[in-house]
Parts: structure tokens; C-alpha cells; sequence
């Protein structure tokens, strides 16, 4: 049997928006409640977007196309459990608590955008490739240690398959039998790398079976598909029965970065295509709508909303008071070193000088 | 700090690193030790020799051999409740946990605000002498020196690695506690039985004298101590000869005191000149120092070659004579 016979793309909805997995329990508010948080996450990613564009914020990393990988599988865990982003992942992270006041501040360059709601245990986004694998496995091994039953989630690319600490952080979970999920997005380009030239393999998924660890692939863009597949994982990893990876296929319509270009190295007509097709928000709508669930004044009523809250974030963003050198002194040690008291001085010295 | 207790044994370097981490398993249920072999086999220089038997293999863990591994999951563990203590097998093995160390470990308090911090030591044995195969000798602290939130602690005896090495475990932030593999087992000290710590950043005047201020660290600290002793018997001048002990951040005011006295300087270290720990320490001395010095800073140090192998080790690594040059060129400028 080939790999992709052999993991095969798990689908709950189809892109005409046929429920193929019945035994779901399924209803209108969870429906609700899955495209709200997408349409909240399109909206921060398009008006970040938008944000850069004027000069508001800094180099911006949009996921726009990703949401029903992220969005489904942060709904999947629970307060207490831990979240390891990359920087494209705030869809991900937005839903399970991180404030859009915070996102907006990250991608101003600020630190306290990292920091997540008190309760809530969100990593800071990793920006080395693949690095956070190895913090999941470990926050979750300390998690097995105390007995407890929290579990660690980690977002990774198909890039990130590449590096060493993808398999060094498989291989630790595989051994310490760790609840870990690897929930990795293939959304087929390693900036202008196609997945075709990045592995050889013809899933991701089938590397999981180099260290024996329950792996599948699901159709990233059905939020039915990810959420179910990801609670199933998290299930598994509270009883005890270590960790999953989960390739959730998927397509990013734009670029890597607000900084790179993707008609350098891929037609744009297939992101455009694709919006027509196999977008997670249109899916799940086509779903609602066939299941009587769906209403537009509901959804203006919603976006709106949501419009609101961005603006209000915005508006608190602005108001933010301005980055004081000493977060940057004070925080490298608990207790700074000598030179870094004298660096501080010296600094202000000559700023206060500069000033007089 | 330093407390002397009634119960007192002499112990070789290595033992004493065993006893401190013995200590603090048993004081402190969240630490581990954990890397490659540190289990059944007690360590390849048998640091660990015992623990396991001792608590267990939830304590004292054997991981897979993987260097980025090793340190990313102890990055984890210690960020949720546990203070991990690392082995790399040999610190010229580190180099793929670089990342790990650069980008994570060290920077985890500031990207956070302090939400997440990083207690954890990475133990490494290093150093030229022992006639290892290749790579097994490598003596990088100033690359590790270099990386904000990283504090680099390096021993020369039995009595200082326990304290120094419990002070690490106890404190807040990661450290790189670096072994020199020839003073493993090259001599012993008395060691207390009970816990004791040294503070991190503390230098230890080692040889008093007046004349000459030699600073060195790990290995280099016999190595000097020997051609001071000799030298000094046949010459009518005396040396200070201080062991840093902590190579970040250095002991600002035990340098800039005995510079002060003797105005002439020698730097010994076994690391590559270009880039090592000496810039830094010159660095102090023109900060604190500068019109003391009646002589330019000697330095005594490998060349800027790859370590070698061990046929041509001992020419590599600085000898006695190279030292007791090093101090008459200061003394006779």
C-alpha cells in the first residue's frame, strides 16, 4: 500500500458542504461557534494585514486560509493545557485566549505581546523552525511527571519537518511517552519551497511511523475534520496513551510574510481558485446552509461585532504606553549582572546628557 | 557563604560533582539529571555514578542521544516545575543544542516578561590533556560567554565544584557549568559533607602575591599554580594568582583590586586567543584599571587553530614555560 492510501485525508464535511461522518455530535451553536472564531480570525488576519500595508505595524506573517486547522484544533484543548505557536499561528492562539490587544502589540514589536492571559499557557511564538517541538515534549513530560493530566499542543510547518528537532521532538515524546499533539499545517510551500522538493515522502503523517506514534492525516480546511481529530488526539494523551501527529492539509492564499512576494514563485490563480473551493469558512457555511443553520443577518450581526472588537484593540493599541528601555535590562536575569547595570547606566547617562 | 562542616571528606573533583548532585536530588524533589548514559552507566567519567539506584530512573534519566533533545525538553521541563540538570557527554558535543541555548533557553524570562523562566544546568566536561580522541577537547566557553542570559561557571577543584555547582542548580536562570576533564580526578580537597554554595561571579585568590596578577581558570589553575611555585623560588618577585571560577559575569572587583596592587598582568587560558574570555577580562582591566598597568596584559593561550589531536595537545596547550615567559615579559617591560 502506498502512504497516501495509507493516510488517507480524513474529511467530516465535504467541500459542497455534505456531512460524510454522521455520528458527530454536531449542532447549531457549536456550528456558530466554529465560524465565529474563523470569521474572527480572517478579520485580525486581513485587517493586520491591511495594518502593515499602512505603516501601523511591523513585517506581519498571515495564516489567511489556515483558519480551520488552528481554530479547530486550539477549540480541541482546554484551560491548562499548553500552546506552542509559531509566528503564524495567532489564529491558533486568539482562540484559546490570547487578546487581539497583545497580538496587535507583538507585531508592533513589542514584548508584552508574548505574554499570555493570566490561566492561559501559551509559549511565546517560536521563530527558529521547528525549536518548539522540543519545549512541547518537555512541558508535557513535566505535566506526566506531576500526574497530572494537561496536554501540550505544537504548531509546525511542513518545513519544519526538515529539521533535527522535528524528529529529536518526535523521538523524546515517542520514548517518554509524552501527551504531546503534533499538529502540523502542510500548507504546501516552505516560503517558495513546495513540499515536493522539501521530503520525498508523500505525507507528512507517514513520518510519524518512524517512531511509532498514532499519526493521520486530516483535510485542513474542514474545521469538523480537525476539531474531531485533534479531541481524539487530546483524549488519548489525558488517558495516558502518549502523543499523536496530526498533518492537517491545508493552503496559505497569501504570502509568507507582508515582505515577500509569492507570484515570484507560484500562480496566484490557484489561491484565487481556491476561495471558490476549498476555503474552511465557505465549507462550513455550505454545511450550516444544508443543515437549516445558516442565517446572513446572524452573520453581519456577528462580523460586526467583531469589526468592533478589532477596532476597539486598536484603539487601546494606540493609547499603549511606549516601550521603556529597562524591560529590556530587567529581564534577562532575575536579578541583572554587573555589566548589564552598567550597560544601563551608561545608556541613560548619556541620553540624560544628551537631553540637558 | 561558605560554611565548614564537622563532617569533611577528601574528594577528587568528579566525586564532589556527584555529591552535589546527590544533595540536591535529595533536598529538592524537582530536580532531574538526565542526557545520554547518565543512567545505569553512571556517566562516561562516572559523575552520576550511584544516582539512579539512589531515585530512581523518574529522577535520573537516560534520554535519547540527541544534544538539541536534550536541552529543548530540559527547556520545557524546567519552564513547568522541574530544575533540570543536563549532561552533554563533551562539551565539544553541544554545538547542535546551540540553538536551543541561544534562541530558547536564555532568552525565555525576556520574551515572556518573566511569565517563563529557565532554571536549568547544562554540566559539559571540556579541555585539552587527557589524550581524548578528536572533538572531545574542545575548550568554547567564550562562545557560550557571548549569549545574553547565560552564566558560564567553570571549576578547578573538589571543594568549589560542589558549591559552585549546587549555587547553579539553585539559581534562577540557566547556566553552563563547564568541567575541565584533567582536574576530574587530578588530586583531592576536603569537601562538607552538608550543602553549601559559592556564589556565582565570585572569583578565589588562589596564591597571594605582589608582583604579578595572573588570572586564569579550569585546567590552567594547576597548570599555573605549579610554574608559579617554581618560578617564584628562584625569582625575587610573587604572584597573585586568581581563579575566576565564574567566566560570566566576571568578578570585576576581585580583578580591578589586584590589578590595582601589582599593576602587571598575565591571562592564561587554554581556549583559541581570538574571541576568548581574555578580550573580556582586558576589557575590565581598561574600565577599571587601565593607568595601574605599568606593562601590557601577557596572554598566554591555545593558538587559533582547531584543538588538536592529542599527539600535538601539549604543544597546543599552554606549559609552564609559556606561562613563567608570559610573567617576565610583564615583569620586565
Amino acid at each position: 500500500m502506498n502512504m497516501e492510501e495509507q493516510f488517507p485525508i480524513w474529511q467530516y464535511v465535504t467541500e459542497e458542504g455534505e456531512l460524510v461522518q454522521p455520528e458527530i455530535d454536531i449542532d447549531e451553536a457549536v456550528s456558530r461557534a466554529f465560524y465565529q472564531y474563523m470569521s474572527r480570525a480572517r478579520m485580525m488576519d486581513q485587517k493586520c494585514v491591511n495594518l502593515q500595508r499602512q505603516g501601523r505595524i511591523g513585517t506581519y506573517v498571515p495564516y489567511e486560509g489556515q483558519e480551520a486547522a488552528q481554530v479547530g484544533s486550539a477549540l480541541a484543548i482546554e484551560d491548562g493545557d499548553w500552546m506552542f505557536p509559531t509566528y503564524r499561528d495567532h489564529a491558533a492562539t486568539m482562540t484559546h485566549g490570547q487578546s487581539l490587544h497583545n497580538l496587535l502589540l507583538y507585531w508592533r514589536g513589542r514584548l508584552e505581546g508574548s505574554v499570555p492571559p493570566e490561566g492561559k499557557n501559551i509559549f511565546p511564538p517560536a521563530v527558529p523552525i521547528a525549536s518548539q517541538l522540543l519545549h512541547a515534549t518537555g512541558v508535557a513530560w513535566a505535566e506526566k511527571k506531576k500526574n497530572s493530566d494537561r496536554v501540550s499542543i505544537v504548531y509546525f510547518g511542513d518545513g519544519a519537518t526538515s529539521e533535527g528537532d522535528f524528529h529529536e521532538g518526535l523521538n523524546f515524546a515517542s520514548v517518554f511517552k509524552t501527551p504531546t499533539i503534533f499538529l502540523n499545517q502542510n500548507n504546501g510551500y516552505a516560503i517558495s519551497v513546495p513540499v515536493e522538493k522539501q521530503m520525498n515522502s508523500k505525507t507528512i503523517a507517514q513520518k510519524g511511523l518512524g517512531y511509532d506514534i498514532p499519526s493521520l492525516r486530516v483535510d485542513g480546511n474542514d474545521i469538523l475534520a480537525v476539531y474531531y481529530e485533534t479531541r481524539k488526539a487530546v483524549e488519548r494523551a489525558r488517558r495516558g496513551d502518549g502523543p499523536t501527529l496530526i498533518e492537517a492539509v491545508t493552503w496559505r492564499y497569501g504570502a509568507h510574510t507582508t515582505a515577500d512576494d509569492p507570484s515570484k514563485y507560484r500562480d496566484q490563480r490557484e489561491s484565487e481558485e481556491r476561495r471558490s473551493s476549498t476555503d474552511p469558512l465557505m465549507r462550513l457555511e455550505r454545511f450550516m446552509r444544508k443543515q437549516g443553520w445558516w442565517s446572513d443577518a446572524w452573520k453581519e450581526d456577528m462580523e460586526a461585532g467583531i469589526t468592533e472588537e478589532i477596532n476597539q484593540a486598536l484603539k487601546d493599541v494606540d493609547r499603549h504606553p511606549r516601550s521603556e528601555v529597562d524591560q529590556l535590562f530587567d529581564n534577562v536575569f532575575a536579578k541583572p549582572t554587573w555589566t548589564i547595570e552598567k550597560q544601563r547606566q551608561h545608556h541613560t547617562n548619556i541620553n540624560e546628557g544628551a537631553k540637558s | 557563604m561558605t560554611t565548614v562542616a564537622a563532617d569533611v571528606k577528601k574528594l577528587t573533583m568528579i566525586q564532589a560533582i556527584t555529591d552535589a548532585m546527590r544533595t540536591m536530588l535529595d533536598e529538592d524533589d524537582s530536580v532531574l539529571v538526565l542526557g545520554q548514559d547518565v543512567g545505569i552507566n553512571g556517566g562516561v567519567f562516572r559523575a552520576t555514578e550511584g544516582l539512579l539506584n539512589e531515585f530512581g530512573e523518574d529522577r535520573v534519566i537516560d534520554t535519547p542521544l540527541a544534544e538539541s533533545g536534550i536541552v529543548g525538553t530540559s527547556v520545557g521541563l524546567a519552564v513547568n516545575g522541574f530544575k533540570p540538570i543536563a549532561e552533554m557527554q563533551f562539551f565539544g558535543f553541544i554545538y547542535p543544542a546551540f540553538n536551543q541555548l541561544m534562541t530558547h533557553a536564555t532568552r525565555m524570562r525576556q520574551r515572556s516578561l518573566g511569565r517563563y523562566t529557565v532554571p536549568m544546568v547544562i554540566r559539559a566536561p571540556y579541555g585539552a590533556g587527557v589524550k581524548a580522541p578528536e572533538i572531545h577537547s574542545d575548550s568554547v566557553e567564550a562562545l557560550f560567554t557571548h549569549i545574553p542570559g547565560l552564566k558560564v561557571v567553570t571549576p578547578s577543584n573538589g571543594y568549589d565544584a560542589k558549591g559552585l555547582l549546587i549555587a547553579s542548580i539553585e539559581d534562577p536562570d540557566p547556566v553552563l557549568f563547564i568541567e575541565p576533564m584533567r582536574c576530574y580526578r587530578t588530586g583531592r580537597t576536603e569537601v562538607p559533607a552538608e550543602k553549601y554554595t559559592i556564589e556565582l561571579g565570585k572569583a578565589k585568590t588562589v596564591r597571594e602575591g605582589d608582583d604579578v596578577t595572573v588570572l586564569t581558570w579550569g585546567a590552567m589553575v594547576n597548570d599555573t599554580m605549579k610554574a608559579v611555585e617554581q618560578w617564584e623560588k628562584e625569582h625575587q618577585a610573587t604572584c597573585d594568582v586568581i581563579d575566576l571560577r565564574t567566566l560570566y559575569p566576571l568578578d570585576r572587583d576581585t580583578i580591578k583590586t589586584s590589578v590595582e596592587k601589582t599593576g602587571r598582568v598575565v591571562i592564561v587560558h587554554e581556549a583559541p586567543e581570538t574571541g576568548g574570555v581574555s578580550g573580556d577580562i582586558l576589557s575590565v582591566i581598561n574600565d577599571e584599571a587601565l593607568f595601574y598597568l605599568k606593562a601590557p596584559v601577557q596572554k598566554v593561550t591555545g593558538f587559533d587553530t582547531p584543538v588538536p589531536v592529542y599527539s600535538l595537545e601539549n604543544e597546543y596547550l599552554p606549559s609552564a614555560r609559556k606561562i613563567t615567559w608570559a610573567i617576565e615579559e610583564a615583569l620586565h617591560y
